[in-house]
């Protein structure tokens, strides 16, 4: 148990340093931009003694090592500064569409591993038959599709057919009508069901190859061997022996894959015009608005730490070796 | 140095000259995967290469009405402002392919050389490189694109650069568990012992050992490199005075083909793309399980790379 904790321990140290370097990245790269925050701000007219000001006001006339103090004093109270283009607070810039992002990828996620695990399963059980086949080609195509395409093409063959609406998070008229929760709730899931389609889609390949692989090593253990021999029927050699001992390796990618996620989520919130965290970033980068910008990326690359630490604590639950 | 060096040269010419084009094609034979994508890559690599020369209208020439329907004239109908999509396409294979290899071969270079230090000398180098890497391949890679990209500008070399520096990091991680187990090898303990080099065992008995692995990743890079491409493009920050199949997309999304259905304009970069891409995943697994069965498992999330680092159990300490 002391090598569980000491285990524990390093992982936990090595996810703060992580995010103590993010920090410090997210100082540099911004240092190395062009001009500064007073020649972002785009203003031909503003006299030198206004700018002189404008440095002074956000600190910059102080030097570098100062000015890294402060922003890390900043950055560890969760200021982030102020939006470019709202004057808004980064924090409470960010936290609306955080939420509105977050149902999408967690419905998303939930498509994929579905997806993927049951088409795995079959493959990996029916190795070399039609089945199987079908599904290597079918992971490998999707694993190949460019995100953003994929959605166009959502768009394009799938709205219209089903009806569902390709822009926005919820119907602007809906809140007027007084149309109760409930219309509301399936007014929102129509909403999100095609982006989330495309990020579960993106993922599926990836999931359903990785399944299949960890299956068919699974299948060809000696333990299986024995279940069959004890008469164990087939759902239950699949779901008790072999889906479990190669849901290591799913589990782990399920959380590690958060990094590709939140990339795609960028692409897609930006095609279907759905305001959460990706089309936030989208829309920053078109302003030329640094602050949002910044809070967004410290803010998913946190995100992403966290779930990796996550992640090896649940690494280590399922498989206590680790720690040797 | 000469006397190490007289009984290896004919050696080397013996085994390797002879034989690269040979068990390249005995390769494609036992891989038909890997055969149908090296066609495809053959075809997409010739395109690119010869395609302004057969291309039947120019890159910026408008040749009929806005989205113009496939027609017999054009079979894949005409862009949002009156180019001809066939040719379009066929000029964005250049771009898109060079921006893949370049990247992936960048990626290869800063990678590689990573790895081969941290796993030949081992020990305290070794330890603070590999911690580096640990931090980079957390970071999110699309996210921290962005925020290089929107800052450097929007250029093709600052992409590649880009590509290349964020995908060095699963690279420089494979190479060194290989080289680590190659340094072991009795004739680097033979060289090692007869005096030669760090330099001189690195580039004379190191590299020739991992160069397949060092290729069949390059291979799969190329890949991510287009994906990456694609997607950097589509969010407005490729370069704007070049056509690539990414820019394509984008350019259709933006000019909203949608509204109009003409599919004509989405479909085919994206349809390149995925082929593309496809085909280099089956050559490269093919050629990564023919050299490394080991990886079989961790070798598909190459994507986002975060699969857990795996312990070093076949290296000896």
């Amino acid at each position: 148990m002391r090598a569980g904790w000491s285990y524990v321990g390093r992982r936990a140290l090595f996810a703060l340093i992580t995010i103590f370097i993010a920090i410090s990245l997210n100082f540099v790269l911004f240092r190395l931009a062009p001009g500064d925050r007073t020649s972002a701000l785009r203003c031909q007219g503003c006299t030198q003694e206004f700018k002189q000001q404008l440095r002074a006001d956000f600190g910059l006339d102080k030097s570098v090592p100062e000015q890294y103090v402060i922003y890390l004093n900043q950055t560890v109270r969760g200021d982030f500064g102020r939006s470019f283009v709202t004057e808004q607070p980064v924090i409470s810039e960010l936290w609306q569409p955080i939420k509105n992002t977050l149902p999408m990828i967690l419905l998303g996620t939930i498509i994929s591993i579905m997806l993927g695990i049951t088409t795995g399963v079959i493959a990996a059980w029916r190795r070399n038959t039609l089945a199987d086949k079908g599904t290597v080609w079918g992971g490998l195509l999707f694993y190949s599709l460019p995100t953003q395409w994929l959605a166009l093409m959502l768009i394009l063959y799938l709205a219209g057919p089903l009806n569902l609406p390709t822009s926005d998070i919820a119907d602007p008229y809906l809140a007027y009508s007084n149309a109760g929760a409930w219309a509301e709730f399936v007014d929102r899931l129509k909403h999100m069901i095609l982006p989330a389609a495309t990020i579960g889609l993106v993922l599926f390949g990836e999931y359903t190859l990785i399944v299949r692989s960890s299956m068919l090593e699974a299948l060809g253990e000696d333990y299986i061997l024995t279940a069959r021999a004890k008469g164990l029927s087939n759902w239950e050699i699949i779901t008790q022996h072999a889906l479990r001992n190669s849901m290591l390796p799913i589990v782990t990618l399920v959380f590690l894959s958060l990094g590709f996620i939140f990339g795609g989520t960028i692409l897609i919130e930006t095609v279907f015009n759905y305001p959460g965290i990706g089309l936030q970033i989208y829309e920053s980068v078109g302003n030329r608005d640094y602050p949002v910008l910044q809070g967004a990326f410290l803010l998913l690359t946190v995100v992403i730490i966290l779930m990796n630490f996550l992640a090896d604590l649940l690494y280590f639950k399922l498989d206590p070796r680790v720690t040797e | 140095m000469s006397l190490i060096d007289a009984p290896m040269t004919p050696l080397n010419e013996v085994r390797k000259s002879p034989s690269r084009l040979r068990s390249l094609l005995s390769f494609l034979r036992k891989h038909p995967q890997a055969a149908i994508g090296f066609v495809i890559l053959m075809f997409f690599v010739f395109v690119a290469i010869f395609g302004p020369y057969f291309a039947p209208y120019g890159e910026r020439e408008q040749v009929g009405p806005i989205f113009g329907t496939p027609s017999s004239a054009h079979p894949l109908g005409l862009d949002d402002g009156g180019i001809d999509m066939l040719s379009l396409l066929i000029y964005g294979a250049r771009v898109t392919l060079i921006v893949g290899f370049a990247g992936a071969v960048v990626a290869m270079v800063v990678g590689g050389a990573i790895g081969i230090i941290s796993g030949y000398f081992g020990g305290k180098t070794d330890n603070a490189l590999m911690r580096t890497t640990d931090y980079f391949l957390v970071l999110p890679d699309l996210v921290l694109m962005i925020v290089v990209a929107s800052i450097w500008g929007r250029s093709l070399r600052n992409i590649i650069i880009i590509i290349g520096l964020i995908y060095w990091t699963f690279m420089a991680r494979l190479i060194r568990s290989q080289v680590k187990v190659v340094r072991e090898r009795a004739y680097v303990k033979r060289a090692q012992a007869l005096g030669a080099t760090h330099t001189r065992i690195i580039f004379k008995h190191v590299i020739p050992q991992i160069a397949p692995l060092l290729l069949a990743q390059t291979v799969l890079m190329v890949a991510l490199a287009i994906f990456l491409e694609t997607a950097i493009s589509f969010l407005g920050l490729g370069d704007p005075s070049v056509t690539s199949w990414g820019k394509m997309i984008e350019t259709a999304f933006s000019r909203s083909a949608i509204s109009y259905g003409a599919w004509w304009a989405i479909a085919p970069p994206g349809i390149a793309v995925a082929l593309v891409i496809m085909a280099f995943n089956m050559v490269g697994t093919a050629a990564e399980d023919s050299l490394n069965p080991r990886l079989k498992v961790s070798h598909l999330s190459r994507r986002h790379f975060r699969l857990r680092p795996l312990p070093d159990k076949e290296a000896p300490k």
